[in-house]
């Protein structure tokens, strides 16, 4: 007979063998067995968090920041139901985390025993998949399966259910290589019908005059190389792009071709593009109602591809007229190899109206702001930030709401994985742990995480795991004392009337990191702040920067939720500027 | 053969694999997005590959179908799916069983409705007849309503299955 084991430690080698080193967690009566393992050994590594919805969000930045699977481990009830916020921020933006949680014993569920809660059934809507694993023989397998489903097709997180006294039992350990869930297809079925598709694709391609690229978070899950070809593909074609805050990364952001982000806070050019074009080249978005604003009059004159690895996500919201279902890297390869075999020396002078027409839509500056006295205004905060960290290629994560859109606008990536944000759901409270899980995987690296006063406070207990694991997170708060985008929206659409939406009895954050044994620096005037932000970064441990900004900023551009690109909002200053526009569309 | 009359009635069949929880994915996808499952009937039907092939009825537009029917093709445990009502012809059959109140004056009518229904008597009191009636949509839809003025007390159906021609 073959070597015994515990269901426990055959749960640890699972993780290891599947290249999982690193795992967020949180400790609690029915995962003992699995913290008794993970003391007796040393190869995988665990992270004591201080609640488990960050537990699930450090894996995320983990996962997001490297390219490889993130995983936590936390108990059974309250454990796994504080992860559902984080499960679900990683379902919606495709996010590869596996997610251990304990149960009760076998013979105690559905007895509402001391902490049962039904995990599978809550999570079987915020995960790829799930298990409850009843046969201490079966850990292993699901262990391997879950990372194959977790990491394939369209990424997503899967949760392993494992009641105590099955981690317990004992079994022996096969060190499997492979294995085989026929049922699972992630997208090979479509690669048959790809072939005439791509044909489509580039015969609409080269008869293009005015196209664009709206690429997104499919090119990052996609990897470094779908990135490479991307770039490749637009260089070639000479057309220009814009990327959703989830592709942030995918194309260089600083070159002339990006037309900055689009959306509902995206820059006038990109959305306008987006309004006007005959070709529009969708590769791994997914046309979310923050991108296409009012669907029955979003970009009408366009011809659309879509690029996507899950055909669930074709025609759901907009109907295209080429489908492409496949990875993007492998989609982007074949449409460069059928683009090269022809003549393609007219491909870039096709474009030459359409780009004069951009050079006069990115005449309006959409971005442009004026700092001006002592009062710091967050864009030019977050436009120096950009600066003085651009060089070091950082890491950032940030939050949600208002400081979330200005570090999507002013921030150029040049690759991708350098940007951790909650895009589908909106998760206030994700950017700390986030920042943590990238930090762990990438210990040299700069990680900056900008955020707000309000956001902050939704995991500030995390500054005890920052503090604990030394971590060297930059944590840029722009403070301007209100929850700000349900400012902005009360400004604009209520009437100014901010119910519930300003931050009374706010901390010191300065005092408050110090409590915790970490550096806190303030800056409330404009000329302090290229020092402080050095200070900052020059610092070799982690920091919280309280930067107190102008409270009556808001973000422009905007395109008010159900309107069309065209109707798109300029800052006060502008506004003048686009009434020939508008008109003319 | 089939015989529809409502258009945006769907059949839709699923072979997942026979395991826990795959019941409760397919059903969350139509339930997530308000629509109601009219008829379901699961059973093994592969016991060495331990597949199970769901029939489900339900009525939506086509758009909300389809995209059920991707997400459908999403799931893990899914191996195959078929909109049954939009890939040609096919056999539906359902298995109903109805209690009907009867009394000395009108049980031989009752009965007579039910042997040209062809459906099977099988059991009877002198208050009421249980009928098995194995057929298709409309038919047997037109058998309850002919005994509905008897007084229908209660009913029990299977739900449809369903295979392609």
């Amino acid at each position: 007979m073959s070597d015994q084991y515990i269901g426990a430690d055959i749960l640890i080698k699972a993780l290891l063998d599947n290249g999982i080193d690193t795992i967020f967690g949180y400790p609690g009566g029915a995962v003992l067995p699995i913290y008794d393992e993970l003391f007796k050994q040393n190869k995988l590594r665990h992270i004591l968090v201080r609640h488990e919805q960050a537990a699930a969000h450090a894996a995320e930045g983990y996962a997001r920041s490297t390219g490889k699977i993130g995983a936590l481990l936390v108990t059974s009830g309250p454990g796994a139901t504080n992860t559902i916020t984080g499960l679900t921020d990683a379902m919606l933006d495709s996010i590869p985390i596996i997610c251990i949680t304990g149960q009760v014993p076998s013979a105690l569920i559905g007895t509402d025993a001391f902490q049962e809660a039904d995990t599978i059934g809550l999570t079987r809507s915020c995960t790829k998949h799930n298990y409850l694993v009843k046969d201490v023989n079966a850990i292993e397998k699901t262990v391997h399966e879950s990372v194959m489903i977790a990491t394939t097709g369209r990424p997503g997180p899967v949760l392993i259910d494992i009641p105590k006294d099955i981690l317990n039992r004992k079994a022996s350990y096969k060190k499997l290589t492979k294995v085989d869930r026929p049922s699972y297809k992630p997208y090979q079925i479509y690669k048959e019908h790809n072939v005439a598709a791509i044909e489509e694709a580039v015969e609409l391609i080269m008869k293009a005059k005015k196209p664009v690229f709206y690429t997104g978070g499919g090119v990052i899950n996609s990897g470094q190389e779908a990135a490479k070809l991307l770039t490749e593909l637009v260089d070639f074609t000479g057309f220009p792009i814009t990327s959703t805050l989830m592709g942030l990364g995918g194309y260089t952001s600083g070159d002339e071709k990006f037309l900055g982000m689009l959306g509902m806070h995206g820059t006038y050019e990109a959305n306008m593009a987006m309004a006007e074009c005959d070709v529009m080249i969708n590769v791994g978005a997914r046309f979310d109602d923050r991108i296409t604003g009012r669907t029955d009059k979003f970009s009408l004159a366009s011809k659309k591809i879509h690029v996507d690895i899950d055909d669930s996500s074709i025609n759901k919201n907009i109907d295209v007229d080429i489908k492409l279902v496949g990875d993007a890297k492998d989609i982007v390869k074949q449409l460069l190899f059928s683009l090269k075999k022809r003549d393609t020396s007219k491909l870039k002078d096709n474009t030459k109206k359409w780009w004069k027409t951009i050079s006069d839509w990115r005449k309006a500056d959409s971005l442009g702001f004026q700092q001006e006295g002592e009062l710091i205004k967050p864009q030019f905060a977050i436009q120096s930030l950009y600066e003085q960290t651009n060089k070091l290629s950082p890491i950032i994560g940030t939050d949600v709401g208002q400081h979330q859109m200005w570090a999507a606008q002013y921030f150029k990536f040049s690759s991708p994985n350098k940007w951790l944000t909650s895009g589908g759901l909106g998760t206030m409270g994700y950017g700390m742990p986030a920042c943590m899980g990238a930090q762990i995987a990438n210990p040299d690296a700069l990680v900056c995480c900008v955020s707000g006063e309000a956001s902050i406070q939704m995991n500030i207990q995390e500054l005890s795991t920052i503090k604990q694991y030394r971590l060297p997170v930059k944590i840029f708060i722009l403070n301007n004392g209100y929850m700000g985008m349900v400012r902005q929206w009360q400004e604009l659409f209520h009437g100014d009337r901010y119910s519930e939406s300003y931050m009374d009895a706010l901390p010191d954050f300065v005092k408050l990191a110090e409590s915790y044994g970490i550096k806190g620096i303030r800056c409330d005037k404009s000329e302090d702040l290229q020092d402080k932000i050095k200070e900052m970064i020059d610092y070799q441990g982690p920091v919280v920067f309280d930067c107190i900004v102008d409270p009556r900023e808001n973000v422009y551009p905007m395109i008010p939720a159900g309107a069309a690109h065209y109707e798109i909002e300029l800052g006060p200053d502008h506004k003048q500027d686009i009434e020939l526009d508008k008109n003319r569309v | 053969m089939t015989e529809l009359n409502t258009e945006d009635r769907h059949v839709i069949s699923v072979v997942v694999d026979n395991e826990f929880g795959a019941l409760a994915r397919v059903v969350s996808l139509f339930s997530a997005r308000g629509y109601n499952i009219e008829t379901l009937s699961v059973a093994v039907i592969d016991s060495q590959d331990n597949l199970s092939r769901m029939t489900i009825t339900t009525y939506g537009s086509q758009e909300v179908i389809d995209l059920i029917i991707k997400l459908l093709h999403r799931l893990v445990a899914v191996h195959d799916v078929t909109d049954l009502t939009n890939s040609g012809p096919f056999l539906e059959k359902e298995c109903a069983l109805i209690k009907v109140s009867i009394n000395e004056k009108n049980k031989d009518e009752v009965l007579r409705i039910a042997h040209t229904q062809k459906a099977k008597l099988l059991n009877h009191t002198n208050d009421y007849m249980i009928f098995e009636l194995t057929d298709g949509f409309s038919r047997i839809r037109a058998f309850i309503s002919l005994l509905e003025p008897y007084g229908i007390l209660e009913t029990s159906r299977t739900g449809y299955a369903a295979l392609p021609l």
